[in-house]
């Protein structure tokens, strides 16, 4: 079963990190649970998002579309980046979620990947 | 539970603190008694859960019951008799109706109700009943936690949690499963079902020491209280009282496992002086009288492993040869790589890291392993000890990125941090 493990952090605790901080906090604990995810074989993909500041919401409303800057909703925590896993079952999906840096200081989300049919 | 504290009438904190009480201490008891015979755990809950809802409404306005727990039976039954009524009828209902109503008779005769949990929980860790799911189970019907409050603890979603639980007692009905303490011949395996649940329970609340998560730390104190249940009403079971005092023996380091500032604090640089000393005390009489009874088993031996390391800290004698004597025992009971694991690390305080290296289960012959945080912990300080800093820091790596408590994550960077370049 593949699983969607979503990274909420809040963005502006990023700015006021120091360079240490960010190296510990942020790209250490990072680092090493990439590595435990490669070497547990588990790991499908990843990625880390630019800031919301920098995305755009697009929706059609009456034929018309609506482009917006930031986030879809306001939230305190922002999806900050994503790790897609290939595990037997939800147990084994939830125990990598807990130790994701993120679930420290932010929340953590799983969702299983709905399989589509191959045509 | 939830149910014991769902409604607040005004002046009602008496009430509320009475029934609060009677749903702590007596809750397993009145599920126990309620579905011994009908073996209908959900309709017994449910009627509970009324009669609670009902005490939190009558007690404040009529004063408490002099006897409560026999109030709440009577209430319980009756709604579970309406429940039945309204869901069936016919012939085999009027006979099931009939030993509804008869334990109802008998419930408001009885002064006392007798003590069926140990039943219940020989029921809830059946072998029909999924091994995965016995824990969650005494600890819903037993303790009347809710499954949202399982669900954290044992890291599920509650929705499959409950989902889960629901279909066990499902099972528990259909299948027929008795609510009875085995007999003497099958009693050893059964018991060992039920005391591995509760073990379960305490060692999914132990993973959080610092006691910052209050459901876990809860948990821990529920299992024990299951454990010493179960100790009380077998007190000639040696593998109940092994367990009691084991699970004592571990829970009287709680306070010395974290500093003040909540950072982890491992076994050997704990301060003693911090551990409860009482609680140690009545562990060592448990496994001295389990000792006694001559019938030897898992728990007695790990609580043997916790008195022998609560020695060495306390005198400073190294007991190593001994440790490493007790999981060769333990492995030759239970062969797990997790007690292989620890068998290593007393070899390498024998005989040096190189040698507990060596005797180290191998973690690419076993992917529980190569995701088992403590394997990797393990590994990298022995490692450290050997000099070989480079493969030393790789194994911190993977112990840091598999570990979910940040202040063990933190304990173990310092210990990366502090290997040779």
């Amino acid at each position: 079963m593949q699983y969607l493990i979503m990274a909420y952090t809040d963005e502006k605790l990023w700015p006021g990190l120091s360079a240490a901080a960010k190296e510990q906090r942020f790209f250490a604990a990072y680092s090493v649970y990439v590595e435990a995810l490669n070497q547990s074989g588990v790991l499908k993909g990843m990625n880390r998002l630019r800031p919301v500041a920098e995305g755009v919401t697009v929706r059609v409303s009456e034929g018309k579309a609506q482009v917006l800057d930031g986030p879809y909703a306001e939230t305190k925590e922002q999806l900050g980046g994503y790790f897609l896993i290939d595990v037997p079952d939800s147990e084994a999906a939830l125990s990598w979620a807990a130790r994701c840096p993120a679930a420290e200081h932010g929340v953590v989300e799983v969702r299983p990947i709905w399989e589509m049919r191959q045509p | 539970m939830g149910n014991a504290a769902a409604v607040s009438p005004e002046g009602g904190e008496q009430a509320r603190n009475t029934a609060g009480l009677v749903a702590r201490r007596s809750y397993g008891k009145l599920i126990a008694f309620l579905a011994a015979r009908t073996r209908d755990v959900s309709a017994a809950e449910d009627a509970l859960s009324e009669a609670f809802a009902l005490a939190l409404k009558d007690w404040p306005a009529n004063g408490c019951p002099t006897n409560p727990e026999a109030w709440l039976l009577a209430v319980a039954r009756r709604r579970a008799i309406d429940a039945f009524r309204g869901r069936r009828r016919g012939e085999a209902a009027g006979e099931q109706l009939r030993i509804m109503s008869e334990g109802l008779a008998h419930a408001e005769a009885a002064p006392e109700i007798p003590d069926q949990r140990l039943a219940l929980m020989f029921a809830c860790a059946h072998p029909a009943i999924d091994a995965g799911i016995r824990a969650p189970l005494v600890l819903q019907t037993v303790l009347g936690l809710d499954a949202k409050t399982i669900a954290s603890a044992f890291l599920t979603s509650p929705a499959a949690m409950s989902k889960r639980l629901v279909r066990a007692k499902e099972k528990i009905r259909e299948a027929g499963i008795p609510f009875r303490i085995p007999a003497r011949d099958e009693l050893p395996e059964r018991l060992g079902a039920v005391l591995d649940a509760i073990y379960a329970a305490f060692t999914e609340g132990w993973t959080d020491p610092a006691g910052a998560d209050v459901v876990r730390r809860d948990l821990t104190e529920e299992a024990l209280f299951l454990a010493r249940l179960a100790a009380d009403l077998l007190p000639g079971e040696p593998e109940a009282l092994g367990l009691l005092a084991l699970m004592l023996y571990a829970h009287a380091r709680r306070r010395a496992r974290r500093q003040a500032e909540g950072e982890y604090v491992p076994l050997a640089e704990q301060d003693p002086s911090q551990w409860d000393s009482p609680m140690m005390l009545e562990a060592e009489g448990l496994l001295r009288r389990a000792a006694a009874m001559e019938s030897i088993g898992r728990y007695q031996i790990e609580a043997a492993l916790q008195s022998a390391h609560v020695f060495r800290c306390r005198t400073g004698e190294a007991n190593w040869r001994d440790v490493a004597a007790l999981y060769d025992a333990l492995y030759a009971l239970v062969a797990s790589p997790v007690v292989a694991l620890n068998r290593a690390l007393a070899i390498a305080e024998v005989d040096g890291p190189q040698a507990g290296l060596q005797a180290m289960p191998d973690a690419a012959a076993d992917p529980r392993l190569a995701q088992y945080q403590p394997y990797w912990a393990a590994r990298a300080e022995l490692l450290s000890r050997a000099g070989a800093a480079q493969e030393a820091r790789r194994a911190y790596d993977l112990a840091i990125g598999l570990e979910r408590d940040p202040a063990v994550r933190r304990f173990l960077e310092r210990r990366r941090a502090a290997l040779e370049p």
